[in-house]
């Protein structure tokens, strides 16, 4: 055990684990560290923030489907500087680094709200541009390569921590997208947000979610959320966070192998409040089976013959 | 504070048709329980993953068990019918704050609709002074003799008319006209809402349990909500059925936005 290396660099932030949690899936942690040690995780990635409060959407918000869940919350928020106030402070308590998702509804939200978090005692920030359920601003910069560059360029300027870029699936070329957002200055991307669809009760014939529809995550979008990471893992640089049905290591070491330096999970808490601690018990498993002294190597390195 | 933990199913078993009655061996949960929570029954199932949050029905600390009553709803509570006794279980609980017991209440006023009846019981059996209950089912009735035991008077109404009362519990209350100093109910939001108007025109204060879809069932995923006056602006806000309710007082709760 003592001489495996899990230290892994996230745009000179050094995890002591690649396990992250999935922004909007853990709260602010506060929740989960009745049954998680916050001190075991790599880093806390903490529910979207926006400059002022948002309500978020009508209910119903959520609809299960086979193998995963479709949500459509809207990013219900108490604001950034309650945020600030209220869950920094609980969150340093503990090892680990803090990373704080922000949302907006113009590139003018996003900024203030880095701008808010530029003095606060955070990590890294992660810009989401790509949030289905919200109708302005959120995906409607992420679906385009010149948008996303442009709003990771200016957001940055106000970015005293690393920025995190984080992608949506719902694009016809991811490679293009984290292209916009290498160029645009990101330290780093996080893929994928959830995929967009919808479910109907066939016996009131109507929409489940009160948003029509939403987004889908857990087990059921892995295999799309591997296929990404490794088409973006082809397409730039800058170090990847991948995420998209992570439900223990072996799913992790796969996102690794596909070319993530670092991964979250995120339904998998819902059914399992441990599931960030199986996915970092399992990576370790993985190495120890296959004689692996440092994550790293695992970062990209497969093979195809 | 709550407990997640394996549970041993002592019985499980249908008491209307489409209602079970589950026994759970659940020292820990069982302690720390109070009427008007719920516990998660975690799935093993890798289609349908997401635990189901079902309210305790009674609570027996000496013998650390906990009595669930649930309606078969979807492919998850299925499984969990077809379960026998000795099989383990997955739970998390108790979850949610319960009813604040008024123990200076002389009279109280019992309202519950379908699946909302089971979490009243423990209540009845925990609250002092008088009290009157009004139960509403679609057709079958359950858990109506328990209540009895504990209740002055229990009036029944079924959507049907096939038991009781024909029509739904507000029409049966307008007819019946109680007194109360108190009124706790739980059931689906039109009741809560036609419940808690009745509550008002009297003065009557109300403590209302809603079910919503879950999905963490400990306050993180937000997808279960309730609009609540904010305490200090004109303005509403969303606030977490599994965490700061299920029980929300009828007066702070906002209807229509």
């Amino acid at each position: 055990m003592s001489n495996i290396s899990t230290k892994v660099n996230i745009a000179g932030v050094e995890l002591k684990n690649p396990v992250m949690t999935a922004s909007g899936t853990f709260g602010s942690g506060k929740e989960y560290s009745e049954f998680v040690d916050l001190n075991q995780l790599g880093a806390v990635v903490v529910k979207g923030v926006a400059n002022i409060p948002w309500k978020g959407n009508e209910s119903p918000r959520v609809a299960e489907t086979y193998g995963g869940m479709l949500n459509s919350v809207g990013l219900q928020n108490p604001g950034v500087h309650a945020f600030i106030k209220e869950d920094i402070p609980f969150l340093r308590q503990f090892d680990t680094k803090i990373v704080v998702n922000i949302a907006g509804r113009s590139v003018e939200d996003y900024c203030e709200v880095a701008e808010a978090l530029s003095h606060a005692d955070i990590d890294m920030i992660e810009l989401n541009i790509s949030c289905p359920n919200v109708k302005e601003g959120c995906v409607s910069f992420g679906v385009n390569p010149l948008t996303v560059e442009d709003v990771t360029r200016e957001v940055k300027k106000y970015c005293k921590q690393p920025l995190i870029v984080k992608l949506s699936p719902n694009v016809a070329d991811i490679g293009e997208i984290a292209k916009g957002a290498e160029a645009g200055g990101a330290d780093a991307i996080s893929l994928i947000n959830t995929l967009l669809g919808m479910a109907i009760d066939i016996h009131k014939r109507k929409p489940v979610l009160a948003n029509i529809m939403g987004g889908l995550s857990g087990p059921a979008i892995k295999p799309v959320a591997v296929r990404m990471v490794y088409q973006v893992a082809q397409a730039v640089k800058v170090p990847i966070i991948g995420m998209g049905g992570i439900s223990n290591g072996d799913d992790a070491v796969e996102f690794m192998l596909a070319g993530a330096s670092a991964v979250a999970v995120g339904t998998a808490n819902f059914f399992n409040p441990r599931a960030t601690m199986d996915v970092k018990e399992g990576i370790e498993d993985y190495m120890k089976k296959y004689n692996i002294h440092n994550v790293k190597e695992l970062v990209g390195n497969i093979t195809y013959i | 504070m709550s407990n997640w933990s394996n549970a041993t199913i002592i019985e499980n078993k249908e008491i209307t048709p489409g209602i079970y009655e589950i026994l759970l061996s659940a020292k820990e949960v069982a302690e720390l329980a109070k009427p008007g929570q719920f516990i998660n029954i975690y799935s093993s199932s890798e289609a349908q993953l997401l635990p189901r949050p079902i309210s305790i029905c009674e609570i027996n600390k000496e013998e650390g068990v906990l009595t669930l009553v649930y309606a078969v709803v979807g492919k998850g509570t299925k499984r969990l019918s077809n379960m026998t006794p000795k099989e383990t279980i997955n739970i998390m609980g108790p979850l949610g704050n319960g009813f604040d017991i008024k123990t200076e209440v002389e009279e109280s006023i019992i309202v519950g609709g379908g699946v909302g009846v089971p979490p009243l019981l423990e209540l009845v059996k925990q609250l002092g002074g008088r009290k009157i209950a009004y139960l509403g089912f679609r057709s079958d009735i359950f858990l109506v003799e328990e209540f009895e035991k504990y209740c002055s008077k229990v009036y029944i109404a079924t959507e049907d008319g096939s038991v009781g009362f024909k029509g739904n519990v507000v029409e049966l209350m307008n007819d019946t006209n109680p007194a109360g100093n108190q009124i706790y109910s739980c059931g689906p939001k039109p009741m809560l809402r036609a419940v808690n108007e009745w509550a008002e025109e009297k003065s009557i204060p109300t403590q209302l349990s809603f079910e919503e879809r879950m999905a963490c069932g400990i306050g993180a995923c937000l997808v279960c909500t309730c609009k609540t006056q904010k305490e200090h602006e004109p303005d509403w806000e969303n606030r977490r059925v599994c965490k700061d309710g299920p029980v929300f007082l009828g007066d702070e709760v906002v209807w229509d936005v």
